[in-house]
């Protein structure tokens, strides 16, 4: 239940996102100045913004870019980390040792403080965010992946195959990622679903995506400067971000309990 | 010992790749420094890269900064020309003053509300229960700090104030001060941790104990309370070291809502002013804290559970 409902928010943000250029209603940047701060109408379903821009075009607009931070470095995280973790699992050793340190280096920063530090050595922008998100998540990828390789490179499937001589490639390709694959989809999911707020908070704080791209953050940030005139972009930004996030969160919980039975029903 | 031994490896890295941040600016730092002069003679380069210890070899130059570092010594500001240190003691007092408040706050409100979710067993109830704490796990605060603060203003305007009182200024403005901000960053605490409670509830009131603390007669709030409950926390326990993080990052974005001179404020100014040596000190110091924090929500751990001790 929650996973569908989860997957229906995702899939409707992901088409209002994906077709905005040509569903919109309004062009992104397009102003009406006779019509600045105006309360949700039939003409503007969500209201407009401070320079009359359609407010409903912005946040299709901003979803864009919160999908495409959020996804970006989630699915970079995934693919470093994860190769990190699998390998650090495989050979063991000095070299499970080593990446499971740097692992914790990582991980000992707080999330937020982290991307502020990338991004202040690159400069602020959407790029830039994906880029410290996406090693900020790095490590939480390492471990997922880690210790669920470890018991499988123990369990007596993979025992037999070495025994068989198949080779550590393709033991890794056919048989460990197949048993991960499930893993790997619930904490990219649930990841997505944090990675959306920290853009967005890195957006706010005018760190991530810069304007004239539309951004979801820097619109909430922007918005309460005219709160007192109309509360309406604020309150459908902030929205539109809470929706993307819970989403994704809702996906990543639904499939996590149909994983683990004992979750069931909770 | 072990645990020590990981403890000061993870502060060593952490120290590191804080370090890392100033010597990895692309183009030359010392010109980005001197900025808004950009007429920089190559004497006053070359005298800035010596006063900072551009001219010496990468191991030198982290051994020397280390050391500086152990003695309370993290630079100074290239805005204000202090010590980062004193700045960043100011701003993290506040910092600091929200995520407790809220980190208490949370505690406070989580374990009866994750006490009475447990409770709810019909399948609609858990599915709105569910749905409910997942919506304000993913709710950003700082959102809901800028609707509560509207909502505030609208309804009593009077309670709507921003800006910071310190503590030893006037207590109880102070507090006053901090009611909105400490509410919307501890709200996603709270439902997380009531959401963790009720799971670890759930799986407590399933076990034979509970039965026979039932069959013996006691009370249903007996066997809630000194049964399930004392097992569930674990959990709980757990998860207050990951949140402090949370609430922490929390914190430094809701600051801005609420005009509060924090560590937010702190790092976002300094990062569009690149101030470096700031920007650089305040997040080796604060992880420091946070692997502090988690260490002893380890040990914490431990106390209370007996079976980990061994």
């Amino acid at each position: 239940m929650t996973q569908r409902l989860g997957g229906i928010i995702v899939l409707g943000l992901a088409l209002a996102a994906l077709l905005a250029p040509w569903t919109a209603p309004f062009g992104p940047d397009e102003q009406d100045i006779l019509a600045r701060l105006q309360a949700p109408s039939a003409m503007h379903l969500l209201g407009t913004d401070n320079f009359g821009r359609d407010v409903l075009t912005r946040l299709m607009f901003g979803l864009r870019t919160l999908f495409a931070v959020s996804c970006l470095s989630v699915l970079g995280a995934l693919l470093t980390g994860g190769t990190l973790g699998l390998v650090a699992a495989w050979q063991g050793g000095v070299v499970d040792r080593v990446v499971m340190r740097l692992a914790d280096v990582l991980f000992a920063f707080p999330v937020i403080l982290l991307a502020i530090g990338i991004i202040a050595l690159l400069r602020p922008g959407a790029l830039s965010a994906a880029l410290a998100i996406g090693i900020a998540y790095t490590p939480i990828f390492a471990r997922t992946l880690r210790a669920p390789a470890l018991l499988l490179r123990e369990s007596d499937f993979i025992q037999a195959a070495r025994a068989v001589g198949v080779r550590g490639r393709r033991i890794v390709l056919r048989h460990v990622l197949p048993n991960l694959a499930s893993i790997v989809l619930v904490q990219t999911t649930l990841s997505l679903s944090t990675a959306m707020l920290v853009e967005a908070s890195l957006s706010f704080l005018g760190l991530g995506t810069q304007p004239p791209t539309p951004s979801l953050g820097r619109m909430l940030a922007e918005s309460r400067n005219f709160m007192t005139l109309s509360p309406w972009p604020a309150v459908f930004s902030g929205l539109a971000i809470l929706l993307a996030s819970l989403g994704f969160n809702l996906l990543g919980d639904g499939l996590q309990e149909r994983l683990d039975p004992r979750l069931r029903g909770m | 010992m072990r645990r020590f031994g990981d403890l000061l490896f993870v502060a060593f890295g952490a120290s590191v790749l804080t370090f890392l941040i100033l010597r990895l600016i692309p183009g030359d730092a010392v010109q980005l420094m001197l900025g808004a002069n950009a007429e920089a003679t190559q004497e006053q380069i070359a005298a800035m890269r010596h006063a900072i210890g551009l001219d010496q070899p990468f191991a030198v130059q982290y051994l020397t900064w280390l050391g500086h570092a152990l003695l309370g010594d993290f630079g100074t500001s290239l805005t204000t020309g202090r010590p980062v240190l004193g700045q960043i003691g100011v701003a993290a007092a506040v910092t600091a003053e929200v995520t407790g408040l809220a980190l208490g706050l949370a505690v406070v409100l989580a374990v009866p509300l994750g006490c009475a979710m447990a409770a709810v067993r019909s399948p609609a109830g858990s599915l709105a229960v569910r749905l409910l704490s997942i919506t304000g796990i993913t709710v950003p605060s700082f959102w809901l700090a800028i609707m509560l603060l509207y909502a505030v203003s609208v309804l009593m305007p009077g309670l709507a104030v921003v800006g910071w009182v310190g503590l030893d200024a006037h207590p109880l403005e102070n507090l006053h001060r901090l009611v909105l901000p400490v509410t919307a960053v501890a709200l996603p605490a709270v439902a997380s941790l009531a959401r963790i409670l009720r799971t670890s509830l759930a799986e407590a009131l399933a076990q034979d104990y509970i039965r026979t603390a039932r069959a013996k007669g006691l009370s249903e709030t007996v066997v809630l309370v000194r049964h399930a409950l004392a097992n569930a926390l674990l959990p709980f326990v757990t998860q207050l070291g990951v949140l402090a993080g949370y609430l922490f990052s929390g914190s430094v974005v809701v600051e801005q809502v609420f005009a509060l001179p924090g560590l937010g404020r702190l790092i976002v100014g300094s990062v569009a002013e690149r101030d470096y040596p700031m920007v650089q000190a305040t997040i080796l110091l604060a992880t420091l804290v946070f692997v502090a924090v988690n260490s002893l929500v380890d040990l914490l751990y431990t106390a209370i559970d007996p079976r980990v001790r061994a």
